[in-house]
């Protein structure tokens, strides 16, 4: 067994047992302390295991020490522990922006099983992308579900228990899609290691069984990625969640579904099986382009702010879905990049559009009017946010979409690069709205005297704010990371 | 036919006792396939506890359904292209108890040659569950725990406002009663042999708690919850349900921090045979406690909620 093993294993447990330990103690001090050492720890592991695995290659832990595929495997390649850091560190970053504004919105009875309820969505996350068992995903995406159905339906609003109701509906469609995949692969192959399963399933390749479970894989997870059309849950469940729910959902959740989509295609089914075999390349493509261009005009048409960026997500979510149809290195590189980039860009749109309810209440566009000088910070951050959305040079947004341009002109899809092109003219359309209201409209009559945010708040959204900046000016970590995990997905590589 | 009859209905209460049926119908079809532990959750679970729960949510909620103003057409469109796939699939799938099939191939011979000599357990289910698979059933144990935690969150439980014993709901009823005097502590008795003889029969900690908290709510129903509450406190319930997957979770740190991996039973005695047995006695305990209390807890939040408007 190698040294660094146990952290694997650590980065999914500490949250996990986190969890209840909170309810046990019961104290919100010690939960909200708690959260925030484990959110910390856990991204300072994946640090670690990133590290690691860049120097030694994949790293595998047999938990229970029962060797695969008969016990559980946890396994982390390049694609997993660049995924596992994106997620563990907004996680962290949204853990310290907690406290003040939990304190805002969730009654004091109910923070400790919210705090809770946090702390596995996070950890159901984590698990998801360390492991390398279909069932145990499985397991780990209906722990993450189920506490982010019951996070979302914390807000203020009435709206959320509906929004939660339907989320938890189409999640739970898609989980069943997903379970029923994964047991056609095990009726087929005998087995739930995903590695044994890529060895396993070429001789079956041609078996109705087999080509089933693909779609209802696709599908389930689909759903869970937002893809259109089945991205209906998706834009009230994140306006009407509490603030700290929407940002960890928006810049994580939707990520590891990509996860899950980019590891069941290319590395359990292969790509030859789902782009050659079955049409799931032009698929995505069609559905991507499609959401792109529809969810950025709802988007523009959006009064709430929280639901424009939601919209926002979609078209998002698109781009990625149409860069992973591509099915080429430069494509999958694409991909990669816009889930880092994605998940800092709507973090900290998220995170502001936080700490400006924070002082607000209920975001409005109208709402903003004024805020520009009254609370210059957050709103700044928002603004930078939202152009690294649109993907202005300076800021991380232009590397994904540039990767994603380049992968298109590669395959010979030239029309696509328009469409970006288009997308990315109208997402300047809704964040200048934004802006607008923010910076040109005239103040709301009336007592309306609103002060900056608390440093609390506003620490974690510059901080994601300045990795937008950096990351969009020093490109070779994001970039060299994805490039070879694309490499190693797409098989060309060690 | 159980199921349709369902959709068909409108009365509600109608429904929940068809789901109670289809429900053991289910059971029976797993124990003729000869999953025997499946068809024992199945029975717990669906055709027990569910039942109660979906009643006390028709407390809240009233009896009839509204009519629907959304057309069926869509949702219609969707159940019949999943079903196509699903039979599409089956299509080329191995025969029901086919010995040659590539589930009974590949990894399962080890289970069955292996179970009892690596493990130690002559039930293989619990062999697999608790050991091979046991990350699995943590995760399990969670899903449980989050289903608590989510109820607490949304209904949240308030504690009876007298906490001496209510006015019995059912005063005229003696011979029910009695009835559920006898009954409790069978069953109670027969959550415990469960709990502990999953070794051995089919059973294990899930549905032992199931079941133990299925005695408690019967005398909830029948004699109301301000007693039930009196000695199962709901702030009482909930550490209960966190010391539950502590428990298990604990278990697994206990062998990683002996040098073993997470979950290696192995490392809790000198002989392995012997920490397996230990394990896995003290995970299910976990498991047990843990479905225990939040079954407790979820039957609570609703009926806590019934004088409410």
């Amino acid at each position: 067994m190698n040294a660094p093993g146990p952290l694997a294993v650590l980065v999914v447990i500490m949250p996990l047992l986190a969890a209840p330990l909170c309810v046990l103690i019961g104290r919100i001090a010690v939960a909200r302390w708690l959260a925030l050492l484990v959110g910390w720890a856990s991204a300072a592991m994946a640090l670690t295991l990133l590290a690691v695995v860049e120097a030694n290659g994949p790293l595998s832990y047999a938990l229970g020490d029962w060797a695969p595929p008969w016990g559980i495997e946890y396994r982390l390649d390049r694609l997993g522990s660049y995924v596992l850091l994106i997620v563990t560190l907004i996680t962290a970053l949204v853990f310290s922006f907690a406290p003040r504004s939990v304190d805002r919105e969730i009654p004091e009875g109910r923070q400790i099983p919210f705090y809770s309820a946090l702390l596995l969505a996070a950890a159901g996350l984590n698990g998801i992308v360390v492991t390398g068992d279909a069932f145990n995903l499985f397991v780990f995406l209906e722990i993450s579900s189920l506490a982010s159905y019951a996070l979302i339906s914390q807000g203020y609003d009435r709206r959320a228990l509906y929004a939660s109701f339907r989320y938890l509906m189409m999640g739970t469609i898609g989980a069943t899609f997903i379970l029923i995949g994964i047991g056609f692969l095990y009726m087929m192959t005998g087995t739930l290691n995903m590695q044994d399963l890529a060895q396993r399933l070429p001789a079956v390749f041609d078996t109705r069984t087999v080509r089933a479970g693909f779609a209802f894989l696709t599908v389930g997870i689909g759903l869970k990625l937002a893809i259109f059309p089945l991205h209906l849950w998706l834009p009230n469940a994140y306006a009407f969640a509490p603030a700290v729910v929407s940002a960890l959902l928006a810049a994580t959740s939707t990520k590891v579904a990509v996860y899950v989509m980019l590891r069941f295609t290319y590395d359990v089914f292969g790509q030859e099986f789902a782009f050659v075999r079955m049409p799931l390349g032009s698929i995505l493509m069609l559905l991507g382009a499609v959401g792109i261009v529809s969810a950025s005009l709802v988007a523009v048409f959006q009064d709430n702010v929280k639901r424009m960026l939601a919209y926002s997500s979609v078209a998002q979510l698109g781009y990625m879905a149409l860069a992973m149809g591509l099915a080429n290195r430069t494509g999958v590189t694409a991909a990669l990049l816009h889930l880092f980039n994605h998940a800092l860009m709507k973090g900290a749109l998220f995170l502001a559009l936080g700490a400006l309810s924070y002082r607000v209440g209920t975001l409005r566009i109208g709402s903003l009017a004024g805020l520009g000088r009254r609370m210059p910070w957050s709103s700044a951050a928002l603004v930078i946010g939202g152009l690294s959305l649109v993907g202005v040079p300076p800021t991380a947004g232009f590397i994904s979409k540039w990767y994603l341009i380049l992968g298109a002109l590669e395959s010979g899809w030239w029309p696509l690069a328009l469409l970006i092109l288009a997308g990315s003219l109208l997402a300047l359309v809704y964040v200048w709205r934004l802006v607008e209201a923010a910076y040109f409209a005239r103040p709301l009559p009336g007592p309306t005297e609103v002060s900056e945010a608390p440093l609390t708040l506003l620490l974690p959204v510059w901080a994601l704010v300045l990795a937008n900046l950096y990351f969009g000016l020093n490109t070779s970590l994001t970039v060299g990371i994805a490039q070879r995990a694309a490499a190693q997905l797409t098989g060309a590589g060690p | 036919m159980t199921a349709i009859a369902a959709i068909r209905q409108r009365d509600l209460f109608a429904v929940v006792m068809l789901f109670g049926i289809y429900s053991l119908l289910t059971a029976g079809l797993f124990m003729n396939l000869d999953a025997v532990d499946v068809a024992f959750t199945e029975a717990a679970v669906g055709a027990g506890t569910t039942t109660v729960l979906m009643l006390s949510t028709l407390r809240l909620t009233g009896r009839y359904q509204r009519r629907s103003s959304h057309s069926p057409l869509l949702p219609l469109l969707v159940v019949t292209v999943t079903g196509a796939a699903l039979v599409y699939g089956t299509l080329d799938a191995p025969l029901l108890g086919d010995p040659g099939a590539p589930a009974h191939q590949h990894v399962a011979p080890r289970y069955i040659e292996s179970g009892l000599k690596e493990v130690g357990t002559p039930n293989l289910v619990t062999a697999v569950l608790a050991s091979y698979r046991g990350y699995d059933t943590l995760g399990e144990t969670l899903v449980i725990f989050t289903a608590g935690l989510a109820v607490l969150l949304l209904l949240g439980v308030t504690p009876c406002v007298s906490q001496r014993p209510q006015a019995e709901p059912l005063d005229d009823q003696a011979v029910l009663k009695l009835v559920v005097k006898v009954l409790i502590p069978l069953v109670l008795l027969y959550g415990l042999y469960v709990q502990f003889h999953g070794d051995y029969g089919a059973g294990g900690g899930f549905q032992a708690g199931v079941i133990f908290a299925t005695g408690f709510v019967l005398y909830g129903l029948v004699f109301g919850d301000g007693n039930v509450q009196r000695v199962l406190p709901p702030h009482g319930l909930r550490r209960l349900a966190a010391c539950g997957v502590l428990l298990y979770g604990g278990v697994g740190l206990v062998s990683l921090f002996r040098g073993g991996a997470f979950l290696d039973y192995d490392q809790l005695a000198t002989d392995p045979i012997a920490g397996q047995h230990l394990g896995i006695f003290l995970v299910e305990l976990g498991v047990g406690l843990n479905v225990f209390a939040v079954v407790m807890l979820i039957f609570f939040a609703f009926s806590s909620r019934r004088g409410e408007p």
